[in-house]
């Protein structure tokens, strides 16, 4: 929060004026913000410059700081000059343009070119911003190869090196990370029934964790790993269902009768999903042990579905139908409206909770994996080789 | 939406208090950087600076397990293996282990109204013909597949397909077919019937199927 940058009047003109502590007349003069006023899909990029550097490298790097928040831009306007150095490896300087002093100096060795390169961007996304980068991230989603025909993949969070994590060749679903392992749960028709597995990725070695009569899809592993939540309809009713992480003591949690796609609150006190109450669709949250439901407010939206509560607990993000699809964000607590943000549907917070990564419909109708930063609302499609990419689940 | 303009500038005071200050008056102008010709070499000497940094050097660990060889992808232990180690397809001909038979009942598809699960008093025509087919022979059972259109999100329309399932079980339930001899299976908007993305489509792809299962007389 403590930057200092340009920021634009007209932000600088609506601030001023919800305050009420200046005039409009006095905004006509040279006024300038110099802190970044951080508003939701509204916050101004930072400026940069970058030379010295091509191919892949500077591609990694574009990429990473565009989807974080950065905009590339000429040296004379830029806040800060990243230059790169020629050479085998990946060596870079930042500059802060305004304080005129270098803040980063790296040269690095080992791994790959693309990796050194993710992480220059990480460590140019701490010096400036003070927050850890995405660049090493990891994504899992549903890739569908053929109607009727997918397999679960996970891959960097830019889409590269990609590999398949089933080779089921059916309809595959609704993946989620075990948080802080590199396994992942999600739902594959393979048994004949929609069922749920466990699979680790180090080993390949995979177990059903749930495999009632009827549905039983969309897993959300709790954050300490000890429990499993998920869509059950062995009560008669697609309802949300929380188990021990084995699938073992499943306990029904609502009886309402439209429940979809739950989630965890950082703290594993709540779970939070998308139901129907009193003829409306809302998006709700119930106690994790179990108890009374309560209602998240999305004043304004229309159909809102698909939370994901940020690991910084503050946002839930989430998909509002109104003829199509788009991306928002409300805080946890409710506290003011919902910022509509993009076109897209079924977003998954960044472990940082500044970036979402969903899934959006091309103009050929196809779909692909999109990310997208919350604060400046810059968007980019990640890399997708063929088929359909949706359901994406930021591993965190 | 009246009360949703008052909040929105109320957020955004709120977010400026928070940022801990207002407007301010700056400077005017950037400073000018020099230009790619005139930066020096930034291994050795970083530009703009009184200091001489070197780059400090950063030894990158390789990456985790998960990008290295062998693929992640692996069998089951669950999953049955062939002899030879190979995963079997499931067979699509095969439910429960017992055959399905598409193409009985295909003509008694029931269809629903946008986003709805209700069972339509239309379709009572079309039901009772199931139930009638599946009859008294208790070795016959029965499959409802239960389908969405594209409008919806990919795990609503999971759900939403189960009800309709669900509620269609329930309605021959009520014609005097035993529950026990029916399953239901969900396939969200993942097996539209017509790939179209118009209301024709829509239509169509809104629907339950019958399929009628047949007892396995093949031994394995």
């Amino acid at each position: 929060m403590n930057t200092t940058m340009l920021n634009s009047l007209k932000l600088c003109l609506a601030a001023a004026l919800a305050l009420g502590s200046l005039s409009p007349a006095r905004a006509d003069q040279d006024i300038v913000i110099t802190q970044n006023i951080q508003v939701l899909g509204q916050t101004k990029p930072i400026p940069l410059a970058i030379a010295g550097f091509s191919g892949e490298v500077l591609q990694v790097l574009k990429f990473d700081l565009y989807v974080q928040g950065f905009a590339f831009t000429t040296p004379d306007v830029a806040q800060y000059q990243i230059t790169g150095t020629p050479g085998e490896n990946v060596t870079g300087t930042v500059l802060d343009s305004i304080a005129k002093q270098p803040i980063l100096a790296r040269a690095y060795s080992g791994t790959t070119l693309r990796r050194q390169a993710h992480f220059f961007a990480n460590d140019i996304v701490s010096a400036i911003a003070h927050r850890p980068g995405v660049g090493l991230t990891k994504i899992a989603f549903k890739k569908e190869i053929a109607l009727g025909h997918g397999e679960i993949y996970v891959a960097d969070f830019d889409g590269f090196n990609p590999q398949f994590v089933t080779h089921d060749d059916t309809i595959v679903a609704a993946p989620c990370w075990v948080p802080g392992k590199l396994a992942v749960c999600y739902t594959s028709y393979y048994p004949g029934n929609p069922d749920i597995f466990y699979q680790s990725l180090t080993s390949g070695q995979r177990t059903i964790v749930a495999k009632y009569p009827g549905l039983n899809t969309s897993p959300a592993v709790s954050p300490d790993g000890s429990h499993l939540a998920m869509v059950l309809s062995k009560g008669g009713s697609p309802n949300i269902w929380v188990a021990d992480a084995d699938g073992t003591n499943p306990k029904k949690l609502t009886s309402t009768l439209e429940d979809s796609s739950p989630c965890w609150s950082p703290d594993g006190q709540w779970i939070c999903f998308a139901t129907k109450l009193r003829e409306r669709r809302v998006l709700a949250k119930v106690p994790a042990g179990g108890g009374e439901i309560s209602v998240i407010h999305t004043a304004g939206v229309s159909n809102p579905t698909e939370p994901d509560w940020s690991p910084d607990s503050k946002w839930i993000a989430f998909t509002r139908q109104a003829g199509e699809f788009d991306i928002c964000v409300v805080p946890a607590d409710g506290s003011i409206p919902p910022t509509v943000l993009v076109p897209g549907e079924d977003p998954s917070w960044s472990p940082n909770s500044r970036t979402l990564i969903f899934t959006r419909r091309t103009a050929g109708g196809s779909y692909a994996l999109s990310v997208l930063d919350v604060m400046t609302k810059q968007v980019k499609d990640i890399k997708r080789i063929s088929g359909n990419d949706s359901q994406p689940a930021w591993a965190r | 939406m009246k009360k949703l303009n008052l909040i929105y500038p109320l957020s955004l005071a709120l977010a400026v208090a928070l940022a801990g200050a207002g407007c301010k008056h700056g400077p005017a102008k950037l400073t000018r950087l020099p230009g790619p010709a005139d930066a020096p070499n930034v291994g050795d000497v970083p530009p703009v600076t009184t200091q001489p940094q070197q780059p400090q050097q950063v030894q990158l660990p390789t990456a985790p397990p998960i990008s290295q060889e062998p693929p992640v992808g692996g069998g089951g232990q669950n999953i049955p293996l062939n002899p030879d180690g190979t995963r079997p397809p499931s067979n699509p001909d095969l439910f429960d282990g017992m055959i399905q038979d598409r193409a009985a009942l295909a003509a008694y598809t029931v269809h629903f109204d946008y986003d709805s699960s209700v069972v339509k008093s239309s379709e009572k025509a079309n039901l009772q013909s199931v139930a009638t087919a599946l009859g008294a022979d208790a070795t016959l059972k029965l499959l409802i597949e239960g389908h969405c259109d594209e409008r919806g999100t990919e795990e609503y329309n999971r759900s939403l397909g189960e009800r309709r399932a669900l509620a269609l079980r329930e309605a021959l339930a009520k014609l005097n077919l035993d529950a026990a001899r029916v399953k239901e299976i969900s396939y969200g908007k993942d097996k539209p019937v017509d790939p179209g993305h118009d209301a024709a489509a829509w239509t169509k792809n809104r629907r339950g199927e019958f399929v009628l299962l047949h007892p396995n007389t093949a031994k394995p």
